[in-house]
């Protein structure tokens, strides 16, 4: 970083030469003024978003937030005829079900990252990457449309019977895979939401795998190390900060998923129990159903509280992955 | 088993694993296709783009003419609200700002704004223009998508920008070019490859942005082409006529679901083509 800005030592030297006639420089010096003040007016205005997006939001949550204080987290309570909401079941929704999504999509992820690093054939890489990269690109309402009408009746059918079978009457987690089975709910929301973060997390693995020094990796390979140990003890130690940060980023992008997650999620906004075959709601999902249709101004409020709360989690989250990211790409770039 | 056996037969295990989890991605990816394609294409129909959104239990076959004539205004007043604006912002980034507080803090809060939840988006405009004008309205659902357009075209412009040769722009100022002459005529036409390739992917990105809709454009049954009014567009009548109990309604969901999903892939492969050719050249 402490590499001095050529250009702007070359546009120091450029103004001191007299070279062009008079009208030109100034002529030129005030396209520069307006050009560069209009790129830092975007720039501003870019930072600026960020702040009216939290004022906006503390401004309409206002009368929520003044009616109901801090209970609003720890309140359960979601009653919108008699005017009482707690925000905890669309909170607990949306943490249970971005928590097994990670948990999903983070392993499977890796192994995806791993085969595009180190097993794919050369000239197989670019088309199996782009594939997982479309994953990423389809619409967040196909996927709901598409796991409503096809993917739960199958899970219904097949999946939550084994689950059940397998898990069922196991102490302590047997309790998560009881109930009925309808094929959607919290679990198979999660799967769904995996399958979304996957693109974002193999491709952030893939590329920092990619900055792993090649000396590195020679050397492990060297000395007489299998693929998998070059990954798991030389390549994985090396990137774990960037792999967070990209596991971060998934996290970020599960949290505030909307519409997929509001077809599959069953949109409960009652608590029955930890089971994850139960349906219930996370914070997105309850805004896209209620918000255009909230009459009373407490209960806009309500739901505008619930979108500040969103936004609070997944800009920490997504604030810690960016920086971890950042450490990453200053590391390397300090080690070449 | 000796250390040298058990040593084979985990590295074997895991890449075996490794690649089932490559199968695991394209599975899904291949499965949400193929439904989309058999569906989307027995839905497909001339009446499709001819004719209006149906109502319940229409008699006459509908369509979703004014759903992609207001999705296609939409994203394109969008489009063009949020690329200048975005460009700007890029080459703020890339060539004023690097080492200034605003450059360092603008790119961060920018990478947050990239993939923060899209219905926040929804709820901004909501506040702060559909509350204050008392009604939904194309115009608010236009400011929503532009507001997801900005963070990914500032990205993108500010990265390929990045990409130039410092030496082009020396070159460019020792024959005496003005700082903003250099970028207009030389770094920005050097990645405009770049910069095009960021532009098609973000209208990939709202091509299929539902949740931000939900509350600012809403949906309109009818033809309008008012900005001051509800707006009909593709994705939201998706999702009124997907969780619809109508069979008629679901079957024209699937044919804009395919629209949809045909336009964002077409996108999405047009712009790591284009992207392609000309890193090649």
């Amino acid at each position: 970083m402490a590499r001095t800005n050529p250009s702007r030592t070359l546009k120091a030297a450029m103004t001191n030469t007299e070279v062009s006639t008079f009208t030109d420089q100034t002529r030129h010096k005030l396209g520069e003024t307006v050009f560069f003040n209009l790129t830092r007016a975007a720039s501003l205005l870019t930072l600026l978003l960020l702040l009216a997006i939290i004022i906006s939001l503390i401004h309409g949550s206002w009368p929520a937030i003044q009616k109901f204080g801090f209970g609003f987290l720890l309140s359960g309570d979601w009653n919108p005829p008699l005017d009482t909401f707690g925000a905890l079941i669309p909170i607990y929704g949306t943490l249970v079900t971005s928590l097994i999504a990670l948990l999903i999509a983070v392993p499977i992820s890796f192994g995806i990252a791993l085969f595009l690093t180190e097993l794919s054939p050369p000239w197989l890489r670019t088309p199996l990457g782009t594939a997982i990269e479309l994953l990423a690109a389809i619409p967040s309402i196909v996927y709901g449309m598409w796991g409503l009408l096809y993917y739960a009746p199958l899970f219904a059918q097949y999946v939550q019977p084994t689950l059940n079978a397998t898990f069922g009457n196991l102490p302590l987690i047997g309790a998560l895979f009881t109930g009925p089975m309808m094929g959607i709910g919290i679990l198979s929301a999660s799967i769904i939401l995996a399958i979304m973060i996957i693109p974002f997390i193999a491709s952030i693995m893939r590329d920092v795998f990619a900055v792993t020094p090649p000396m590195l990796k020679e050397s492990a390979y060297g000395v007489g190390c299998t693929t998998w140990e070059v990954v798991w003890y030389v390549v994985l130690p090396h990137t774990k900060v960037g792999v967070i940060g990209g596991i971060m980023l998934g996290l970020g992008r599960a949290l505030g998923e909307t519409m997929a997650v509001t077809f599959l999620i069953g949109n409960m906004n009652t608590f029955n129990g930890f089971s994850l075959f139960l349906p219930g709601n996370s914070i997105a999902s309850a805004l896209a159903n209620e918000f255009a249709e909230a009459e009373s101004v407490l209960y806009t409020s309500a739901l505008l509280e619930l979108g500040l709360i969103l936004f609070a989690i997944t800009f920490i989250v997504l604030a810690l992955s960016k920086l971890l990211l950042l450490r990453l790409s200053r590391q390397a770039a300090i080690k070449l | 088993m000796d250390l040298h056996k058990k040593r084979k037969l985990v590295n074997k295990v895991a890449l075996g694993l490794s690649l089932l989890a490559m199968a695991f991605g394209l599975f899904w990816l291949a499965w949400v296709l193929a439904t989309t394609l058999k569906l989307g294409v027995t839905g497909l129909s001339w009446e499709l783009f001819s004719r209006m959104t149906p109502p319940p239990g229409a008699s006459e076959p509908g369509g979703l003419l004014n759903a992609i004539v207001g999705s296609l205004i939409m994203i394109s007043l969008a489009t063009a609200l949020g690329t200048p604006i975005g460009i700007l912002a890029g080459i703020y980034l890339a060539e004023y700002g690097r080492h200034t507080w605003l450059g360092q803090a603008t790119q961060f809060i920018n990478g947050i704004l990239l993939s923060a939840p899209s219905i926040i988006v929804g709820l901004f405009v909501y506040s702060a223009y559909v509350a204050q004008m008392g009604n939904f309205s194309g115009m608010a659902g236009v400011f929503a998508l532009a507001l997801i357009v900005l963070p990914v075209v500032v990205a993108t412009s500010e990265n390929m920008l990045r990409l130039v040769p410092d030496t082009m722009r020396e070159a460019a100022f020792a024959l005496g070019a003005p700082k903003h002459v250099t970028i207009l005529k030389v770094t920005l036409k050097a990645s405009m490859a770049g910069v095009v390739t960021g532009i098609l992917l973000a209208v990939a990105r709202i091509a299929g942005e539902t949740a931000p809709l939900l509350f600012t454009a809403l949906s309109n049954q009818f033809w309008s082409i008012n900005l001051n009014k509800p707006m009909a567009n593709l994705p939201v009548t998706i999702f009124k006529f997907a969780m619809s109990p109508f069979k008629d309604w679901q079957e024209i969901a699937w044919a804009g679901v395919f629209l949809i999903t045909l336009g964002i892939l077409g996108l999405n492969i047009l712009a790591r083509l284009f992207l392609g050719n000309k890193n090649k050249q």
